[in-house]
């Protein structure tokens, strides 16, 4: 059993994966204090969803180390699995469960307490009401995303993984989203590391954002000093930036 | 259209082979039935129900083995392997799981004409006494065992291999002896059937039929085997599950 004493959430030593000739994560070292919102960023197939993949322990690293509230997840993973969770829209819940035995059945599996009472704080909490005893095969991408924001959020985790949480949702609902997630995070100290196509997102949550391209982390600060250093208005255009590889200005 | 179903059918050679497949074990198999029932026409008669027993027993290993791929195909087509190990289950508790739902499955299955066959065919498997509960064990432990194996099969090569669990089972149809001793199999082709815990339970279940009494040594080997086979699959599962989190293929598969 390997712990480390830090006050980060996350950290990431020398992360690197290979698939045959491609580099897929290469020298990935980054680290996230209790609390923080981070970002990571960067085109498709920049490397963003193989670390998350990796920090979840749903993909094994070539080399390096990942430590989750200072236990290693390459070792002694199912130590610390019941105090995270993931959402994501590349992976899905049983399609011919409702929304409310999927939530029973995920909400069993992390031992959540007083279940049934927490599945309805997360209905209310996410305007989950109109679909909870519907099909999930039945529901629109958007009630989806939601579904699986609620499955996440479960077990009250302290580590929070979002893949394009906002993902095919409409503004209202997005923004609505983005305030409760801003809510539980205040609530419960909890630290967030999300992969965003979504700028404004990323502007609005995250303390710090961490920049990919072709596997490696190639710039790394806060919203507003990656702006000023790339001599932008906003971070869409920093982001075009970092994925056409343009030179600082 | 025509052509549009021919790429399909092009782009997967298992595909290809199962046309054949089918009409080949068929043809096997009723071929070593009428091969056994030329010369034992009275067999039959001797121990009426043993057919039908030879299905239902039958039936009880192909329900064992689909109560465990048909769930787990289940996460795939739902692409939700990704939330589930990511969730404290572990995989062998996964497994467990799994060999659990098949029992329900198999014994709501099965039980159903089991019972069915008592008023439409006045038999009733049960009239095997004791040694059912032997023969019921080791053809589900070896329908787990198939089943475990297909999945973790099916892990690593992905939904294109997911016709190993209606395709795998039946080649082991005809080595089996279901419908006739093993004794009718060509001397080459006997050490095969020996291989497999099923032929011990069919061999056993005539034994009860035909001279009424349990033959203990071959339920001992069919646990023997039995014992070695869900081992071996439950191995082949957890190695493939490491290789499938190598290779970033819990995220991806069921796509």
């Amino acid at each position: 059993m390997r712990t480390r004493a830090t006050r980060c959430a996350i950290e990431i030593i020398d992360l690197n994966k290979r698939f045959g000739a491609i580099s897929a994560v290469e020298h990935v070292t980054f680290s996230v204090k209790r609390g923080e919102t981070y970002a990571l960023l960067g085109a498709n197939g920049a490397g963003k969803t193989t670390t998350l993949a990796m920090l979840l322990g749903l993909m094994i690293p070539d080399s390096g180390q990942i430590f989750v509230l200072n236990v290693d997840m390459l070792r002694d993973r199912y130590r610390v699995l019941s105090r995270i969770n993931y959402a994501s829209p590349y992976v899905d819940l049983p399609q011919r469960l409702t929304v409310r035995q999927n939530l029973t059945v995920y909400g069993r599996l992390y031992s959540v307490p007083k279940l049934a009472r927490r599945i309805d704080e997360l209905t209310a909490q996410l305007d989950l009401e109109g679909f909870i005893d519907r099909s999930y095969r039945n529901m629109s991408s958007g009630q989806k995303t939601r579904v699986a924001l609620a499955k996440a959020l479960l077990n009250k985790p302290e580590v929070l993984l979002l893949d394009e949480p906002t993902a095919s949702l409409d503004p209202d609902t997005a923004d609505r989203t983005r305030t409760y997630l801003e809510d539980y995070r205040r609530a419960t100290g909890a630290t967030v590391l999300l992969a965003s196509h979504n700028m404004l997102e990323v502007e609005r949550l995250c303390d710090k954002v961490l920049m990919m391209r072709a596997g490696c982390i190639v710039d790394r600060g806060t919203p507003k000093e990656l702006i000023a250093r790339y001599g932008r208005r906003t971070m869409e255009e920093v982001f075009l930036d970092v994925a056409r590889n343009k030179a600082i200005a | 259209m025509v052509l549009r179903y021919t790429y399909l059918l092009r782009s997967s050679w298992p595909r290809i082979l199962e046309l054949a497949y089918w009409p080949t074990v068929q043809m096997i198999l009723w071929g070593f039935i009428t091969q056994f029932f030329t010369g034992h026409s009275d067999w039959v008669a001797q121990a009426s129900g043993v057919l039908l027993s030879g299905v239902l027993l039958w039936d009880m290993l192909f329900r064992a083995q689909l109560g465990v791929t048909l769930p787990f195909f289940e996460e795939l087509y739902s692409r939700n392997l990704g939330h589930l190990f990511v969730s404290p289950l572990r995989p062998s508790e996964l497994v467990l799981s799994l060999l659990g739902i098949s029992l329900i499955r198999t014994v709501i299955g099965v039980g159903t004409a089991v019972l069915l066959a008592i008023p439409l065919y006045h038999y009733s498997l049960f009239s095997l006494g004791l040694p059912l509960i032997g023969f019921f064990a080791n053809l589900l432990v070896l329908g787990w065992a198939l089943g475990i194996a297909i999945s973790a099969l099916v892990l690593r090569y992905g939904l294109g291999a997911e016709s190993l669990a209606w395709v795998g089972i039946f080649a082991l149809a005809p080595v089996s002896g279901i419908y006739y001793p093993i004794a009718t199999l060509p001397d080459w082709l006997q050490p095969v059937s020996y291989a497999l815990p099923s032929s011990y339970v069919f061999e056993g279940m005539r034994a009860a039929l035909f001279g009424h009494h349990l033959r203990l040594d071959l339920l001992f080997y069919a646990v023997v085997l039995n014992v070695i086979y869900i081992s071996l699959s439950v191995w082949l599962f957890l190695a493939l599950f490491r290789r499938a989190r190598r290779d970033g293929l819990l995220l991806h598969i069921g796509e």
